[in-house]
């Protein structure tokens, strides 16, 4: 994969995060995870999702997608955002 | 001069307790709801049979015809443990309290027309008994209950029922302006009137049942499915089309708490009958009788609060709660009944 096309999104590792990078991982097949001393970075090329329901799910309560930001250590890529899912991409 | 920093990395030795991670299948991180959770039940060296019950396990598999190879299957989709549940509910009481006392302060329901706290009182009131007696049920199905996911999940829901009883004196306390006297009023009409009676019944005949697993069912799924949506789904509206909001205010954790019990209920009763089709023939039986024997003392009951009404409610209620049972794949007799 190019390289220019690859988004990553990285947590920091704890129970709150688990359920997220599990639900990334479920939802987006290309991704990749590295779990490093207190972070989970996940690379996906082109195109990486984070949907609310997956979230919700394995969670067991509502969540509100923002809440992502709580543990949120860092991104790359064009943020599209709505109350279900959190996208990133580079519009290519 | 050349500095060169580097990062030591300190890997656990373990993700988590030996006894989650042997239900796990493997030392793989757990949530904390499984940590507070899987294999927990004390299964083993208990010494002494008990006195009361000598052919059996003081923690016994066999108190309930339900046969499960997994008793941890019974997973709570809101995953509540003591932390969650216990701030969820806190979070829920500080909006409660703060409704109560607005309703108080303006003296909403105080200065409703006589009739209509008169209605008020009978249809709420009263129920906080029954409210005590599912609390008592659900302590029942703990006490004897086996398996810690379903355990903990039916003494947080026996402390929801005290919750759900102490918010329905509170209405009392607000209609008749802190004197308790509808709390005495409640209490004789749980004990004598005609309409309350068939209820009353039931749960007294429920309160003996010895199977925990049938208790379970025809408590939290049958009898509340039936006269929650009923009371607060039917009745609490038509109250608040005519006399504004107020009741709305009161009856918020109860619809709420009702959707959101309704998911783990579900849930528990699916994964019994998804575990063999002997299970779901028993769940069936339960229910299928059950619900007669609910709804036909619901009737009395749906006649005095909602009048000419009452057979459209207590249709939609049936209707919904068909609906709910069919999601479960346990209308096959159900609807027979």
């Amino acid at each position: 994969m190019p390289v220019t096309d690859a988004v990553f999104i990285a947590f920091q590792t704890n129970d709150d995060t688990r359920a997220i990078v599990d639900a990334i991982v479920e939802d987006n097949a290309q991704a990749t995870v590295a779990r490093m001393p207190a972070m989970v970075k996940i690379d996906a090329p082109g195109r990486l999702v984070v949907r609310r329901e997956s979230i919700e799910e394995r969670l067991g309560r509502e969540f509100d997608l923002r809440e992502l930001h709580l543990n949120l250590i860092s991104l790359s890529g064009n943020i599209e955002e709505s109350e279900d899912e959190f996208v990133l991409h580079w519009g290519k | 001069m050349h500095v060169d920093i580097k990062t030591t990395s300190v890997v656990q030795v373990r993700e988590t307790f030996s006894h989650v991670a042997r239900h796990l299948g493997g030392d793989k991180p757990a949530s904390r709801y499984q940590e507070a959770s899987l294999n927990l039940q004390s299964t083993a060296n208990f010494h002494y049979r008990p006195l009361w019950e000598p052919e059996l396990e003081l923690y016994d598999v066999r108190r309930t015809k339900i046969v499960m190879k997994d008793w941890y299957a019974f997973k709570d989709p809101r995953q509540y443990y003591y932390g969650t549940y216990t701030i969820a509910r806190s979070r829920q009481q500080e909006t409660m309290e703060k409704n109560l006392e607005f309703v108080d302060k303006r003296g909403l329901l105080r200065d409703l027309p006589q009739d209509t706290r008169n209605a008020l009182i009978f249809a709420l009131v009263p129920m906080r008994h029954l409210e005590w007696g599912a609390n008592l049920n659900n302590c029942y199905v703990t006490a004897y209950g086996y398996g810690t996911v379903v355990t903990q999940a039916t003494m947080f829901h026996g402390m929801d029922r005290l919750g759900l009883a102490q918010y329905l004196s509170r209405i009392g306390l607000l209609l008749d302006g802190n004197s308790g006297e509808s709390l005495a009023l409640a209490k004789t009409l749980w004990m004598e009137n005609a309409a309350w009676q068939p209820l009353r019944k039931l749960m007294e005949r429920l309160m003996v049942s010895s199977d925990w697993f049938e208790l379970f069912v025809k408590q939290n799924l049958v009898l509340d499915g039936l006269i929650h949506p009923l009371v607060f789904r039917q009745f609490e509206p038509r109250v608040s089309s005519q006399n504004g909001p107020a009741l709305s205010l009161l009856t918020e954790f109860m619809t709420t708490w009702f959707d959101e019990s309704s998911r783990w209920v579900d849930a528990t009763v699916k994964t019994a009958a998804a575990e063999s089709p002997a299970n779901a023939e028993l769940l069936r039986e339960w229910i299928a009788q059950s619900r007669a024997e609910v709804t036909e003392a619901l009737r009395p009951y749906a006649a005095e609060l909602l009048g000419d009404d009452a057979n459209k409610a207590l249709a939609a209620v049936e209707s919904g709660f068909d609906a709910r049972l069919a999601k479960l794949g346990m209308n096959a007799t159900g609807t027979k009944s």
